[in-house]
């Protein structure tokens, strides 16, 4: 006869597989148990390929760094519960059997032939409870309390909790610590990357929504022929106000002008040759007292006292001010408004007088 | 020797489950060791070895510190460091060939410790009494 030295685990009863040399312990069916290995290892990939740079560049760098050690953490109590015994109990040898048989034959007494043998229990007092200990016909023993026989490993488990197919064995008293670590730092990993997730998200977001906004708002503004500038004051709008003059009309044509017309030239030529002179006081540039326009240049000019009537003026003081405003000129053309005047003043009041000169002719 | 007496029959002393779950066995004197061996000395085994097996099994703050600080480092300190409970079952497995070298074995018995049984039993193997020394 020769005999070889085998390890115990390759003698072993039971439906588990091992490998690395009987170190690891698993079920049969493995198949989840890779599922579920993707599946962490895949949107932790995801994570930290799309999201981590980001995040460490706009958050904080450790953020990434506690992710990883999360993951790390999650993926060694998961190949922990997986590769580990849970605390298997070894089935009855021969001997063993047949002590524990003729003790329940004893127990039991003559069962009179024909009748059912009664079911093998004994009773234990466990801190005075009666506890009724089970004999498991395959392990061919009395299974300890909160031992279980489970039918896929085919093994009786101490402490048995469940069968998790999620980590491809039983869960049981050795590694019901390591599933449970599992279960909760996978947790807080998910809420982890969820919460970096979505204030990536409203970040992407709010992003969005301003730029998207704004754009949707420009072709409105484009397709109408108006500026910002009509819209917000409201130009065109309402009953009771012209309709805007300058849109064709027509959508397309709209957009066409705007953005296909032709480009227009800078009239400033600002790498013209000068001669460079004392300083001439701009007349534009001084908050002036004249409001009538002797300059050549057309300008606007802001006075204390508004010089061409609109909604603020107090009615008696128009008639004796629109007089005053025919004589200045109104031009429409693209001039920035006098850098003193708030932005919005002056323009009002080239469209305003042209209104009036329309309307007093 | 010894080995190569046959064996009479094993007898299995069972486990005590009044304490809960905690590994301990029953002290109850088997009536095949009768003519063997004395009913003091094989309390006396079983009790020692209970006293171990709930030393190994106790829960104190060593077993706290120890718990938490593999946690920490999730699980891989015992890579290099042995847990307390295998401790003790050294301790237990070196208890165990002392006693059956000292009184076992001179009365033709001999211990197996409960680790190769999955802590479930304590086998005593009694060999055919040879010599008739008494």
């Amino acid at each position: 006869m020769i005999t070889r030295k085998v390890r115990k685990w390759e003698k072993l009863p039971g439906k588990n597989t091992f490998c690395c040399d009987g170190r690891v312990m698993m079920a049969r069916q493995k198949g989840v148990f890779y599922l579920t290995l993707f599946l962490i290892v895949g949107t932790c990939s995801l994570f930290f390929a799309f999201e981590c740079p980001y995040l460490a560049v706009h958050l904080s760098p450790t953020i990434p760094v506690f992710a990883i050690v999360l993951f790390l953490f999650v993926l060694a109590m998961l190949l922990r519960t997986s590769f580990s015994d849970p605390g298997v109990l070894p089935r009855a040898l021969q001997e063993e059997a047949t002590f524990i048989e003729m003790e329940i034959e004893a127990a039991n007494g003559n069962v009179p032939a024909g009748q059912r043998p009664p079911p093998r229990i004994r009773n234990v007092q466990i801190n005075n409870q009666i506890v009724k200990l089970k004999y498991c016909y395959t392990c061919k023993i009395f299974r300890p309390p909160r031992a279980s026989h489970c039918s896929i490993c085919d093994n009786c488990v101490d402490r048995f909790d469940h069968h998790c197919p999620w980590v491809g064995n039983c869960v049981g008293k050795r590694n019901y610590r390591y599933f449970y670590l599992f279960t909760l730092s996978l947790s807080l990993l998910t809420i982890y990357i969820f919460t970096f997730d979505i204030v990536h998200v409203l970040v992407c977001f709010f992003t969005l929504w301003s730029v998207v906004g704004l754009t949707g708002f420009h072709t409105y503004l484009l397709s109408l022929n108006q500026t910002t500038n009509e819209d917000i004051k409201g130009s065109w709008s309402g009953k009771n106000r012209v309709q805007n003059p300058y849109s064709h009309k027509n959508i397309i044509k709209n957009c066409c002008e705007v953005l296909c017309g032709p480009t227009y030239p800078s009239v400033l030529d600002r790498r013209g040759l000068t001669q460079e002179d004392s300083p001439v006081p701009v007349a534009s540039a001084a908050p002036s007292s004249s409001s009538s326009s002797s300059s050549p240049v057309p300008q606007t000019t802001k006075t204390k006292a508004p010089l061409i009537p609109n909604k603020r003026t107090p009615d008696d003081a128009k008639p004796s001010i629109a007089a005053s405003a025919q004589k200045s000129p109104s031009p429409k053309e693209e001039n920035p408004p006098a850098p003193k005047a708030p932005p919005l003043a002056s323009p009002e009041m080239d469209v305003e007088t042209s209104i009036n000169k329309d309307k007093t002719h | 020797m010894r080995q190569q007496a046959a064996v009479a029959a094993k007898v299995f002393i069972q486990r005590d489950y009044t304490n809960g779950t905690v590994c301990q066995f029953q002290t109850k004197f088997p009536s095949e060791l009768e003519t063997r061996l004395d009913k003091q000395q094989f309390e006396e085994t079983v009790r020692t070895l209970n006293n171990l097996y709930a030393e190994a099994e106790k829960l104190g703050s060593q077993s706290y510190i120890e718990g938490c600080l593999a946690c920490l480092t999730a699980y891989t300190v015992f890579l290099c460091m042995e847990t307390h409970y295998e401790k003790v079952l050294k301790k237990i497995t070196k208890y165990i060939q002392e006693q059956n070298d000292k009184i076992y074995a001179p009365r033709g018995l001999l211990l197996t410790d409960p680790i190769e049984r999955g802590l479930r039993v304590i086998e005593v193997t009694i060999f055919e009494d040879r010599s008739l020394t008494r």
